[in-house]
């Protein structure tokens, strides 16, 4: 075995493969990698002598090394003994160069196993032979091949716990082969071992004379992988102007798929504009051709307007180029996926508005059923209908990982909070045109003699936002000014019917006020809006829609004792009974503007002052 | 620019896998350029930051950086080290900032009255602090890797950075694809590694096949040393009190990591050029930051300092 090791330690890796290992808690992960780096001889010793050490302090083996210590670097995997991010380790062969993503078992942390799985061409599954396939080996198959992993490999780990008993490993293993041929992922393979003892990892076990096939080792250094990243069609996007001085304009980017010469004709994706490749700038001189997976600068032989974010693409095979498409999203925040609302969403070199139009269905991951829902929470997997604020070029994530693969960014936190994978464009864009107007909302605000305005006045349940409203409206009118007022309560009894007080609900409420509001103020209008608005993202959401200068977010402010006490409807006595779910103020959150235009506590003033500051606002900024 | 004028390049002898490595460090730092208001290049002057080097003027040739390189100098580097450096910025012409943290050296800081671990507290991660915050930098390049320690090997390539430059290992931000995530709130920044996915050997290989330029003190000569618990330090100036009885001894030795000279131990090697360092790599059977006394402390010391803002 020395041998076998010091030949693998002395090679220099030829082909990269990058794969990951899953499964349930417990499974023996870790212990696997651990088993092959050592097994490999190379863990170097002083990282030994640390594990001997730690393993008699935090180990579970009983003094025994404990491989999974290795790996698990931070101090809370380490106490608490569980996987918690992803671990990349790297190790070559004399066949190939390995990186190896070791990712977590339990359910929560399902979304950094996608983030492994998302660079990885094959999964290690590991199941206990004593347990044989379980839901999260399911689950696990299923996130490997919706994030495009085509080879897996079933490890039935602890085989030295069953005896090594064959038709144990063959139950298993056809088990395994059904449920993957549900999935998207043309190969599958079973090998039984042990990590622990280190059978049919690096070498062969004598006690499974029954095994035939080769060893994880040698099917990990064997495998052929289909990448078939030159045999797709150029994909190259536009990630950075190069322009050191007047003469010199590159385009840097890095090509995601097929290749590029000089005098190759590209497309800007989505504008109809083509030109023909010139140069291929590196560092270390032009190159004629650059291959998927080069970062290269492009010139090019016509000076067309390129920016970052653009997709240079061959013409004879172009993107699509829509603002709707379906994908399945998988959600990694603690807070809920809202639809309707609006988050950014990065699409290789391209950042923009997105929302969640509609949840096509859950997945249940167990079992793959499709689920109704109407959000999804942390860890849940959906088929979505996306819409983007301008159309984006991508490619069926099946057909190409870097152009059909995004990430969505919630707008006030900036985690990031899904990825998806698009399926499929819902209807081309470019057949939906913007008609163009001769007359414009100046035009219409002008014969009106006023500025468009749209005055949004938030807060909670009886703060006295109606009532202000009414007054500011009512002075308005006296002074020759055309209005519109937007009351919640009202709204709800027509336009919003159809819609409920869940979250997903309030949302969708304040996104089609936004869009009428923003209508009216198109029409000349100076609207009134006076809703409860209880979250941030959606006043923002409704913000970005208005005219900058036209937007007045006005935070009606009052305690909420004080508004139990109005309680002008009855609304809270019977929320606080319970006969009214999320309430907001009761059950319910209400996240206060942080820079609001205007800020009127209605404990310290009157309703009139306030309405007369709200004026007095309008006539300073010159809407009146 | 007179490259380009050189007519079309041989084809690369560069193999595979390193011009996988080389792409995708490239990528981030264009990610970094793009996205950022006001980046900056931290520079230590050790191999990785060689290689980091090597690969930025890759990036952007034929224009020149588009952000300033940092050097956190805590005064004790090796001699050789300030030299190098010196001669890399202005062989270059890169923009070189320096920056020592005064109240540090006020306090009369150093690594060998106060201890490895207040010193590296207050000369390296303050400072560090103290250099981003005052010149307002959003985003800094480092050449850390995942394969050099437990706790780097579970960090993203960006690496948000809280208000005071905290790091919640608990919290990182999901990373797929080649999708990174670069938006920042009021007062956070972000770390980016671009050699995240290389290793110890990757780097020297690639030093090789580039022919980079790297302090000499990589190198075996026979250089004076005493020592210390085990390690050889270098007696690299007269600032390094002798231990009664203590006698310099030349030894042929030299260094797989450099930091602070009195906290860097040397290992004993003849491997005086790139090729025999490369085959000594091969066969050793100690880890690259062994010699870095600052390290063993304790157990997730490196996530600790980390966690502090540590680069």
């Amino acid at each position: 075995m020395t041998a076998l090791c010091e030949t693998m330690r002395r090679s220099r890796g030829h082909d990269l493969l990058r794969f990951l290992t899953c499964g349930s808690v417990d499974d023996g992960k870790s212990t696997l990698i651990g088993r092959l780096l050592h097994d490999c001889a190379l863990i170097y010793d002083d990282q030994l002598e640390t594990l001997e050490r730690e393993s008699r302090r935090f180990g579970t083996t009983g003094g025994d090394i404990d491989f999974s210590l290795l790996l698990d670097g931070l101090e809370d995997e380490r106490q608490q003994r569980i996987t918690i991010d992803v671990a990349y380790r790297f190790f070559a062969t004399a066949a190939r160069s390995f990186v190896v993503a070791d990712t977590p078992g339990h359910e929560q942390y399902t979304r950094n196993m996608a983030t492994g799985a998302s660079t990885c061409d094959l999964a290690v599954l590991l199941v206990d032979a004593r347990n044989g396939i379980v839901a999260q080996t399911r689950q696990h198959a299923f996130v490997c091949s919706l994030l495009g992993i085509r080879h897996l490999v079933l490890a039935v780990n602890k085989m030295d716990l069953i005896g090594f008993a064959e038709s144990r490993f063959v139950e298993i293993a056809a088990n395994f082969s059904q449920f993957a041929s549900s999935l998207d992922a043309p190969e599958a393979s079973a090998i039984p071992l042990s990590a622990l003892m280190g059978d049919n990892v690096t070498r062969r076990s004598d006690r499974m004379p029954w095994y035939q096939g080769p060893t994880l080792l040698e099917h990990l250094e064997t495998i052929q992988i289909t990448r078939g990243g030159d045999k797709q069609p150029l994909r190259f996007p536009v990630q950075w102007v190069n322009r050191p001085n007047g003469e010199f304009r590159g385009f840097s980017g890095t090509v995601v798929s097929g290749s590029i010469a000089p005098g190759d004709l590209v497309l800007v994706a989505g504008s109809g504009r083509s030109t023909r490749v010139r140069e291929i700038v590196t560092f270390d001189g032009l190159i004629e051709r650059a291959e998927a997976g080069a970062a290269v600068t492009l010139r090019l032989a016509d000076e067309i307007d390129i920016a970052r974010g653009d997709l240079l693409a061959d013409p004879r095979d172009p993107p699509e180029f829509v603002d709707q498409f379906a994908a399945h999203v998988i959600w990694m925040s603690e807070h809920r996926m809202v639809p309707g609302r609006s988050y950014l969403l990065k699409i290789g070199t391209r950042t923009v508005p997105a929302t969640i139009t509609a949840l096509k269905h859950r997945v249940d991951v167990g079992t793959l059923a499709h689920l109704a829902d109407k959000s999804l929470a942390l860890n849940d997997i959906g088929f979505c209908n996306l819409s983007t604020a301008a159309p984006v070029a991508f490619d069926p994530y099946i057909q190409n990982r870097d152009t059909g693969g995004f990430i969505l960014i919630d707008r006030l936190t900036n985690e990031t909070a899904g990825a998806g994978m698009i399926a499929f464009g819902l209807r081309r864009a470019s057949n939906i045109h913007w008609q163009s107007l001769t007359v414009g909302h100046e035009e219409r605000a002008a014969l009106k003699g006023q500025a468009p305005a749209v005055l949004w006045l938030t807060g909670l349940s009886g703060a006295g936002k109606s009532t202000i409203a009414d007054l500011v409206e009512k002075q308005l009118l006296a002074a020759g000014r055309h209005t519109m007022l937007l009351d919640g309560d009202n709204v709800r009894h027509g336009l919003n019917r159809d819609l409920g007080f869940t979250d997903v609900d309030r949302v969708e409420n304040i996104r089609r006020v936004g869009e009428v509001a923003k209508l009216m103020a198109e029409a000349g209008l100076i609207v009134i809006c006076s809703f409860i608005s209880p979250f941030r993202a959606e006043r923002q959401m409704v913000r970005a829609l208005i005219e900058p200068t036209a937007f007045f977010e006005i935070f009606i402010d009052a305690p909420i004792d004080e508004c139990i006490r109005r309680d002008p409807k009855g609304l809270y006595a019977k929320a606080r009974a319970g006969q009214i779910p999320n309430f907001t103020g009761v059950d319910s959150p209400y996240e206060a503007p942080e820079a609001p235009e205007l800020r009127l506590g209605t404990l310290e003033i009157p309703p009139e002052d306030a309405a007369a500051q709200i004026i007095e606002t309008l006539r300073r900024r010159r809407i009146i | 620019m007179s490259a380009l004028a050189d007519g079309l390049a041989t084809p690369r002898a560069l193999p595979a896998h390193l011009r996988r490595l080389e792409a995708e460090s490239v990528g981030i730092m264009r990610e970094v350029a793009a996205e950022f208001r006001n980046p900056v290049m931290l520079y230590s002057i050790g191999k990785d930051s060689s290689v980091m080097l090597h690969l930025a003027r890759k990036a952007f040739f034929p224009g020149k950086l588009p952000f300033p390189l940092l050097h956190i100098d805590t005064g004790w580097k090796f001699r050789e080290m300030i030299a190098f450096r010196d001669a890399t910025a202005c062989r270059l012409g890169v923009d070189l900032i320096v920056h020592t943290n005064q109240d540090g050296l006020r306090r009369g800081i150093n690594p060998i009255d106060s201890g490895s671990a207040l010193h590296t507290a207050v000369m390296k991660t303050e400072a560090l602090k103290q250099a981003l915050d005052q010149l307002e930098f959003d985003a800094a390049l480092g050449g850390a890797r995942r394969d050099e320690e437990k706790s780097r090997a579970k960090e993203r390539i960006f690496s948000l950075r809280g208000a005071n430059h905290s790091w919640d290992p608990r919290n990182q931000r999901p990373e797929l694809w080649r999708l990174y995530n670069t938006r920042l709130r009021e007062r956070e920044t972000m770390r980016v590694f671009p050699l995240s996915n290389w290793t110890e050997y990757n780097v020297w290989e690639y030093v090789e096949a580039e022919q980079i330029p790297v302090v000499p003190l990589y190198f075996a000569a026979w250089r004076p040393v005493v020592d210390r618990s085990g390690t050889w330090i270098m007696v690299d100036d007269d600032r390094l009190p002798l231990l009664p009885g203590e006698k310099p001894q030349q030894r042929l030795v030299r260094f797989r990591t450099l930091g602070c000279y009195p906290l860097t131990g040397a290992i004993d090697s003849s491997a005086g050029t790139l090729s025999e360092v490369i085959a000594e790599l091969r066969d050793t059977r100690r880890s690259e930051r062994q010699g870095r006394l600052i390290d063993s402390d304790e157990e997730a010391a490196m996530e600790r300092k980390k966690r502090e803002g540590y680069f």
